[in-house]
Parts: C-alpha cells; sequence; structure tokens
C-alpha cells in the first residue's frame, strides 16, 4: 500500500474479489444494520416480491466498496460517497470492488468506484471523495 | 401521493455511535479493521479514538415523520449519498432526524414511477452537522396503485 499523494489520474487502487455471496453474510447484515426486509433473507418472500431468490441489501454491497478506502483513513476522511444501485445481487454471486482515481488537488482525490459482478455488470457504481488532512 | 408531506420532518432522536454495534456492522461489510474496532489502535492514530465505517449511519433511529407511509416491500432503492464534515467517532451522541425532500413521479419501463427523496442529519450536541445522508426510494408501479386505492 502506497500513500495516497502518491497516486496518479486513472491509477486504480487495489482490487478486492469478495468471497461468492452467502445467506450468512446477509443475515448478518440484516441484524447489524437492523434492516430485517424479507427479500434479502427468505427465499418465499423474495419470491413473492417477484424475484428470482433472495438479493443482498444494496447497502451490505455499499458497505463492502467502502473498504478499499479503508487503510487510507489515516491520511483523509471519506467526505462524499454517492452510489447509484444499479443491479441486483444474488446468492453465490463473486463481486469485485474498484476504485479508479479520477481527479486530485491539493485537498481533494475524487475516485470512480464501483461494485461488479462475475458477468462484469456494475451492481453499484458511484463517486467517492477522499479529503486530505495537510 | 406524497407531495404534500414535502418539507415535513421527524423529531430529533439521540443515538450513541455504541462500539459492540459498531464491531457488529464492520464485521458485517467484512471490513473489520483496526481503525474501527481495536481501541488502543485507535488511541494511536490521528483521531486518537476508534472511528465508524462511512455507512455505519445506517444503524441510526432518525425518528418518524408523521404520517408518511413507506411499505417494507415494492420498494426499490435507487441511489445513496453520504456526506460527512467529519468521521463519526465511537461513543459519541449523534442526533437524527429525517426530512422528506421530494416526491415526483416518471414514466418508466414498467409503468409510472414514484421517487421519494429523503434526507436525513447527524448533529453533534451543539446542533453542528456531522453527516447529511440522501436517500431515493423508487416505489414500483403495482406498490404505487396498492397505495393510493
Amino acid at each position: 500500500m502506497s500513500s495516497l499523494v502518491e497516486l496518479k489520474q486513472n491509477e486504480a487502487l487495489e482490487e478486492i474479489t469478495l468471497e461468492p455471496v452467502s445467506r450468512i453474510d446477509l443475515i448478518k447484515y440484516a441484524g447489524a444494520s437492523g434492516d430485517f426486509n424479507p427479500i434479502h433473507t427468505i427465499d418465499d418472500e423474495a419470491k413473492n416480491a417477484g424475484l428470482p431468490g433472495i438479493i443482498a441489501h444494496g447497502m451490505w454491497t455499499m458497505g463492502n466498496l467502502s473498504k478499499l478506502f479503508t487503510p487510507y483513513l489515516e491520511e483523509a476522511f471519506i467526505q462524499d460517497y454517492q452510489i447509484r444501485f444499479s443491479g441486483m445481487v444474488f446468492l453465490e454471486d463473486v463481486i469485485t470492488l474498484k476504485a479508479v482515481l479520477q481527479d486530485s488537488s491539493e485537498t481533494f482525490l475524487h475516485f470512480k468506484v464501483a461494485a461488479v459482478n462475475q458477468k462484469g455488470e456494475d451492481v453499484i457504481k458511484g463517486n467517492v471523495t477522499l479529503n486530505l488532512y495537510i | 401521493m406524497y407531495k404534500d408531506q414535502i418539507g415535513n420532518k421527524s423529531n430529533k432522536v439521540k443515538n450513541i455511535v455504541e462500539r459492540g454495534m459498531l464491531k457488529k456492522f464492520a464485521e458485517s461489510i467484512g471490513d473489520p479493521h483496526p481503525i474501527f474496532i481495536n481501541e488502543e489502535y485507535g488511541k494511536q492514530t490521528r483521531y486518537g479514538q476508534n472511528i465508524a465505517p462511512p455507512t455505519f449511519p445506517r444503524v441510526f433511529d432518525y425518528g418518524d415523520i408523521e404520517g408518511l407511509y413507506l411499505p417494507n416491500i415494492g420498494l426499490i432503492h435507487g441511489e445513496q449519498i453520504y456526506h460527512y464534515e467529519r468521521p463519526l467517532f465511537v461513543g459519541e451522541e449523534v442526533y437524527c432526524y429525517t426530512e422528506l425532500m421530494d416526491y415526483y413521479e416518471k414514466e418508466g419501463n414498467n409503468g409510472l414511477l414514484g421517487f421519494v427523496i429523503l434526507k436525513r442529519y447527524g448533529e453533534d450536541l451543539e446542533g453542528k452537522t456531522i453527516f447529511t445522508e440522501s436517500q431515493t426510494v423508487i416505489i414500483s408501479e403495482t406498490v404505487r396503485k396498492e397505495l393510493i386505492r
């Protein structure tokens, strides 16, 4: 892990590929976040809602994505974190987390971020702005 | 449908960035970094204490806007935006409330969709903003019809 200020435009942070999404992941997130919408944990409820199966909480994926920046939290804090939920995450999906530096100034680093599934589809995408401690 | 509720707010609710809850949350997103959960490590950082992951405010209670009903099923989470003035610290008190910012309808591929924009606020004891969170919730045609019946 090198320092944030050494990052160049269009350079990516090291990607993280998650283990296949499991039911226990989503049960844990439901418990930790308090979001017990049953479409995330109970098969029949997901089917009743017209889904092919249970889907991950969008906020679970968004929560995972921010860990790309965790090793740098002493250099900067996450000032803005904007996400659009563009696809669903199903059980057994393999999600890869990505961040690319778009633009930077003395104080701010602007990243484009995405979580991508095994088919190469973006499931969430957005922007992160880090505010550097200088 | 929600138009007449635009601008309505909930009462402020006191929340605490609780250490045990934060540990469970960090683990649930696969990010149990010591900066979040190890007390000794936290003391050695520039913050002098542990901080919370950016999506942690999900666990807070923001109170209820009187008369606002959003069904649990049939909602699509469209967009989520966090803005921070500084990180959240473990153990601190945060005063939270929610506001209905906007409601509009748009023709989508599967009929007329409703868009609810909620903004949530986290303030310190002096009323200074620590973070805000904006959320776009999309109501499908099927659910929208149920609601106006």
